[in-house]
């Protein structure tokens, strides 16, 4: 064995002596100095052989050993002990690790050895203690990890713990540290754990509260609350005026949340309702079965997952794409066939319309309940409509914004087809005077089914984004009907503006309703509200003014 | 007198169905209990509640075509009517098993003590007493309609915004009688009832009693129905379904029509829901369901609105063709009921009693 050439030897038996406090200062050191691994060489034999007496005191007692001797593979054999993969040979009380593929490998060097079968071995046996040894060894070790995720993890790991043995390491891991962000989780859970230190000095408490507070969460806000009431005043002072402002910052950003979730609720609504404001808004088609338009477009979505599952694995990424313009044309088309076979015999007569679209309603149910099943479809995430991000301390999930951009596009691009296309300029002419616009050469009746067809193909594209964040059943369209009519009632009939801002409003205001009065019963005040408002202005929000208004 | 005057004023098709109904109230419950089973005169137990329950229908429908037929009200909320008439009946029945529930207690019914509720709720008082639950069968309904139809008419909520208020409100009832903590029993609703003013709902003479107040209160919601839509007041009625800013125009208070028939209307149909609800033994929030209310605009429909006559013979043909048809081919179901709707509406708007009726009934009511 060669002989040492610097940092500390750690041994055994003296350290066994020494007090608790005074240990981490030694792994500390350890990780400091960073020493040879040649020099440990002897050092680590001695700590390995803990693991092959086989006794939990003894295990323990190796597990804090190796973490603080900064062997390079000493990550390797706690984690190993801990997933229950160490081993030894009884023979000759060597420690192996096995790998996850059964590789057997020397504890010590880390190198592959071929001629020891992992059932030749004894397996390192763990109880609670030992557990616990290793989840704070982890701690310590992944501080020292190469990967900035893991060290980050770590220092996360060790606020949560409280684990205030963990203190010196994480002073050290921070003086070594270059990537930003990691310094400051690290500073963070050194200061969780300073702050209730009672050897540290005032003013490093003190300094720990400003670091809490800048982190400004709920588990900052726990730990500032957590300073003990025999405190020295200033302590307890400037913890409780920090707990007070993060509490108050933590209630902005919940309400911040809310606004956000209530646009995303909002413009589902609207998606839902912007065909019907089309439909019912300008054409004053009741159209019952609209919500089963957006039930076609989810199914679209599901029949173009499936064949590319089996034909173009490679291109599900690309699914919600190519399901957009065929969702389109299928819920388009059976809406230009509904107009022409059975709405265009009722234009006049809503009431008569209302009862035979929903006929169309539950026809058009039953054959998706016949063809696809009655129960739900998968219908899967492309990938960058999964997971969530983190902006400004709120959670957002990729899919609620993809669809509140998507939102914003449909409607957009609504809003240019009726302003700027040639169409659009005919449909307005229709909706103005239909008698005028026919003796200037329009022919009204295509207009009417190219309308009732763009409503409905507007609906299905809904029901790609909603395939994303709903169940995707024959009930699909149902729960949205009701209130897509509420929505667009309460906007102002006729008004596109006005449907866009229903659909925020009530989206938001159910929202912001929900952690006071629970889901349904805001639900129910939210409909309670349309209800009397209706009354009070019958025409909603944005009224159409002029002779075109009364019908 | 009042009968003289109004069987004087029945069309042919009126009087059948008088006299249809009237026999079907004695004949039904003496088919059942007095001929023995086998015999080719004997109504089984299942049809009586089966008949039973297409009565309740006919009454729903014959209000309905009330306030649609007769005064262009489309209300696609008469399931909420029918609905909280069942429950103020669901309500008398549970207070009545006292002892008998699976805890025993005799305060509570059985949904409270599970969910450890040590009070009776305001809601639930009285209502041990029958008389004071059929006041709430016709009250309950009948304020809500008031409330409704005030503002609603008053601000001139008209045509398929009424329709689309009324389902919204049947919608919100539905969520709001979910909730357990509205009282009512949730999700499960109302069930295991033991007997009503003292004989058992199960036992079979009851059942055939039940059936014969349903054929009763068909026949009196008939009366009542014709006693309006004959008298001056059903002109008006009439007048505004035709007109209605023209009627506005000549000095009729319009609104006023419009609110006491849509809570005569609610009434009747309250009345039809409690009469279902021992029947069927069950009421939960599903009876809510905006589904079913629009669904009950389909039988007036088919049967024809604005006859009366063929409301009820609509909701019993239709109902008739359910449950044949979901024994039989449970998938074809939604698929004739959706056909129905779109037949009906495109080649048949007056419905059958309103085409091939038409000859024999004074003319009055239909379009």
């Amino acid at each position: 064995m060669p002989s040492p050439s610097g940092g500390i030897r750690p041994m055994p038996e003296l350290k066994r002596l020494l007090p608790r406090f005074i240990a981490p200062l030694l792994v500390l050191a350890a990780l400091v100095l960073g020493p040879a691994p040649g020099a440990l060489a002897q050092s680590v034999g001695d700590t390995l052989a803990k693991f092959a007496t086989d006794r939990f005191p003894d295990t323990a007692r190796g597990v804090e050993e190796i973490a603080r001797s900064g062997h390079p593979t000493a990550l390797e054999i706690v984690e190993a002990l801990g997933e229950n993969r160490l081993a030894y040979s009884q023979a000759d009380r060597s420690v192996y690790v096995i790998g996850k593929d059964d590789q057997v490998r020397s504890a010590e060097t880390g190198a592959p050895v071929a001629d020891i079968a992992p059932n030749q071995l004894r397996r390192v046996r763990i109880n609670n203690p030992v557990r616990s040894a290793i989840a704070a060894a982890l701690g310590a070790l992944r501080l020292n990890s190469a990967d900035p995720v893991q060290r980050r993890a770590a220092a996360e790991a060790i606020m949560q713990a409280h684990d205030a043995d963990q203190a010196p390491a994480l002073e050290a891991a921070l003086g070594r540290e270059k990537d930003a962000r990691v310094a400051t989780a690290i500073s963070q859970a050194l200061a969780a754990l300073r702050i209730v230190d009672t050897k540290q000095p005032e003013s490093v408490r003190l300094a720990a509260i400003d670091t809490l507070a800048e982190r400004g969460d709920r588990e900052a806000l726990v730990m500032l609350r957590n300073v003990p009431a025999e405190a020295p005043a200033a302590i307890r002072q400037r913890a409780e005026r920090a707990a007070a402002a993060v509490e108050r910052r933590l209630s902005i950003l919940g309400g911040v949340q809310n606004v956000f979730f209530g646009l995303s609720l909002g413009s589902v609504l609207l998606l839902a309702a912007i065909g019907l404001a089309i439909t019912f808004g300008v054409m004053g088609i009741i159209n019952m079965a609209h919500g089963e338009m957006v039930m076609l477009g989810a199914y679209t979505t599901f029949a173009v997952q499936e064949f590319l599952r089996t034909s173009a694995p490679g291109l599900f990424d690309w699914s919600l794409l190519f399901a957009l313009p065929l969702a389109f044309l299928v819920a388009g088309g059976v809406g230009i066939g509904i107009e022409r076979t059975i709405i265009r015999f009722l234009y006049g007569r809503p009431l008569e319309t209302l009862l035979a679209t929903w006929g169309v309603s539950l026809a058009l149910q039953q054959a998706v309940r016949t063809i696809f099943g009655s129960s739900n479809r998968e219908v899967g995430n492309p990938a960058f409509m999964t997971g969530s991000f983190d902006l400004f301390g709120i959670s957002l999930t990729w899919s609620r914004m993809w669809i509140v951009v998507f939102t914003i596009a449909v409607f957009a691009f609504l809003l240019f087809v009726i302003r700027y296309t040639d169409y659009g300029l005919r449909m307005r002419a229709v909706v103005q005077n239909r008698a005028m616009a026919g003796s200037v050469g329009i022919r009204t009746n295509w207009i009417d089914a190219l309308t009732f067809g763009l409503g409905s193909g507007i609906a299905g594209i809904a029901g790609v984004a909603l395939s994303q964040i709903d169940n995707v059943s024959p009930n699909l369209g149902q729960g949205y009907i009701i209130d897509s009519f509420m929505v667009v009632v309460f906007g102002g009939v006729g008004s596109l503006w006005g449907t866009l801002v229903a659909a925020l409003t009530l989206g938001i205001a159910n929202k912001l309703l929900e952690p006071l009065a629970g889901a349904v019963l805001g639900k129910i005040l939210i409909l309670v509200f349309i209800i009397l408002f209706i009354q009070k202005r019958p025409r909603g929000l944005f009224a159409q003014k002029g002779r075109t208004a009364e019908s | 007198m009042i009968v003289q005057r109004l069987a004087g004023r029945l069309g042919l098709s009126e009087l059948a169905f008088v006299a249809i109904v009237a026999g079907l109230a004695v004949l039904v419950p003496l088919a059942n209990l007095t001929m023995p089973e086998g015999s080719l005169l004997h109504v089984s137990n299942a049809s009586v509640v089966l008949f039973g329950k297409w009565m309740c229908y006919a009454l729903l429908a014959l209000s309905l075509d009330l306030v649609w037929g007769y005064c262009g009200i489309l209300s696609l909320g008469h399931g909420a009517f029918f609905a909280l008439g069942g429950y103020a009946m669901g309500m008398y029945l549970m207070r009545t098993i006292g002892t008998r529930g699976v805890y025993g207690n005799a305060l509570l019914p059985d949904f409270m003590v599970f969910l450890n509720w040590k009070e009776l709720p305001f809601t639930w008082y009285f209502f041990d007493w029958f008389g004071y639950a059929a006041l709430m069968v016709m009250l309950v309904p009948g304020i809500l309609a008031f409330v409704l139809g005030w503002f609603a008419f008053r601000s001139r909520v008209t045509g398929v915004y009424l329709s689309i208020i009324t389902q919204a409100v049947t919608y919100a009832l539905q969520l709001a009688f979910f909730r357990n903590d509205m009282g009512f029993g949730g999700n499960n609703g109302l069930t295991d009832f033991k007997d009503i003013l003292g004989f058992q709902v199960q036992a079979q003479s009851t059942r055939a009693a039940l059936f014969a107040l349903s054929a009763l209160a068909l026949l009196g919601g008939f009366a009542a129905a014709k006693a309006i839509v004959s008298s001056k007041l059903g002109l008006v009625l009439v007048a505004i379904r035709d007109a209605e800013t023209r009627t506005r125009f000549i000095g009729y208070r319009v609104e006023h029509y419009k609110l006491f028939v849509f809570v005569v209307s609610a009434v009747m149909a309250g009345i039809a829901g409690a009469l279902y609800v021992p029947q069927v033994g069950i009421i939960n929030p599903s009876e809510f369901s905006p589904a079913n209310s629009i669904e009950a605009v389909i039988w007036v429909a088919v049967g024809g609105r604005g006859t009366l006559v063929g409301a009820a013979l609509g909701a019993v043909l239709v109902n008739a063709a359910k449950t044949w048809l979901t024994a039989a081919l449970p998938t074809l179901w939604l698929f004739v009921l959706g056909a129905l709707f779109i037949l009906v509406t495109l080649f048949l708007p007056r419905g059958i009693v309103g085409t091939f009726g038409a000859k024999f009934l004074g003319r009055r009511g239909t379009k």
